[in-house]
């Protein structure tokens, strides 16, 4: 099928590039590119277990790789990204339930995923950097 | 015809897709991503909690069998989850032969993968030497 369709490059109408993002379409998008980075996120999670079990030399180096200050800014990231598609696969499991589909319902559950992301990942570097010095 | 009265309404869709089988990674996706709810939110206020341990500290944390058995289900639960995810977003975006090879590696990556964190895992919590 893909061979027949190919022979011929097929007319596309032009659709995400005229359009004006919405915060209804940036967040469905955002949805996928944080899943595909913490899919990233997953094979560190497997390396990180692989150093802890080789023993304290292994995990510490894991420990130093991650102390980078380059690495601590895409951790930033890794985490805003996590809380993004934590609440936003929340949304959608309510939108599941049949619920939540009225549009000024679809934008204030859109801004609260928004604002519950910025916050969780506040919170989250402000609790491990205090924890981590009073330690 | 008259079966179908008898049926719920999620017997009458299970395997009615176009492809016979949409709705099971539908369902699949959902069911991962409500384990993964607390599973997540624990590994991550676990990692806040041992951000200024030391290796002996997080050892006996990653060691404990409470933690072996959450671990475990989270390496399972996140991989199937992003198996998941990642066909769908491959399927949308990789197109022609590109499309094969992408998807068989994704998908022993998330077979393979998860067993690699789970022998770590396991090996933390017996104190054996480590896979690798």
């Amino acid at each position: 099928m893909d061979r027949i369709s190919s022979t011929r490059p097929r007319p596309l109408s032009p659709n995400i590039q005229i359009y004006r993002p919405q915060l209804t379409s940036v967040l469905s998008i955002a949805n996928r590119i944080t899943g595909v980075a913490l899919s990233v996120c997953a094979i560190g999670l497997v390396g990180w277990l692989v150093a802890a079990a080789r023993g304290p030399r292994a995990y510490s180096w894991f420990q130093g790789v991650i102390g980078a200050w380059p690495v601590q800014i895409l951790l930033l990231i890794a985490t805003f990204a996590f809380f993004l598609h934590l609440c936003g696969g929340i949304r959608h499991l309510v939108w599941d339930s049949v619920r939540g589909f009225e549009l000024r319902q679809i934008y204030s559950s859109g801004w609260a995923v928004v604002a519950a992301s910025v916050l969780l990942t506040l919170a989250t570097w402000f609790l491990s950097l205090t924890i981590g010095r009073v330690v | 015809m008259d079966r179908y009265r008898f049926l719920s309404p999620l017997s009458r869709a299970s395997g009615l897709g176009s492809a016979k089988a949409g709705f099971t990674h539908w369902w699949a996706e959902r069911i991962t991503a409500i384990a993964l709810v607390p599973l997540t939110v624990w590994f991550a206020a676990s990692l806040i909690a041992h951000s200024g341990s030391d290796y002996q500290a997080f050892i006996a944390w990653a060691g404990a069998p409470v933690t072996t058995v959450l671990m475990i289900l989270l390496l399972l639960g996140l991989f199937w989850h992003m198996a998941l995810g990642l066909q769908v977003v491959i399927e949308d975006y990789v197109h022609g032969e590109a499309k094969l090879w992408a998807l068989l590696a994704m998908r022993f990556l998330c077979v393979g993968l998860p067993i690699v964190g789970i022998l770590a895992a396991l090996s933390i919590a017996f104190g054996k030497s480590a896979p690798l």
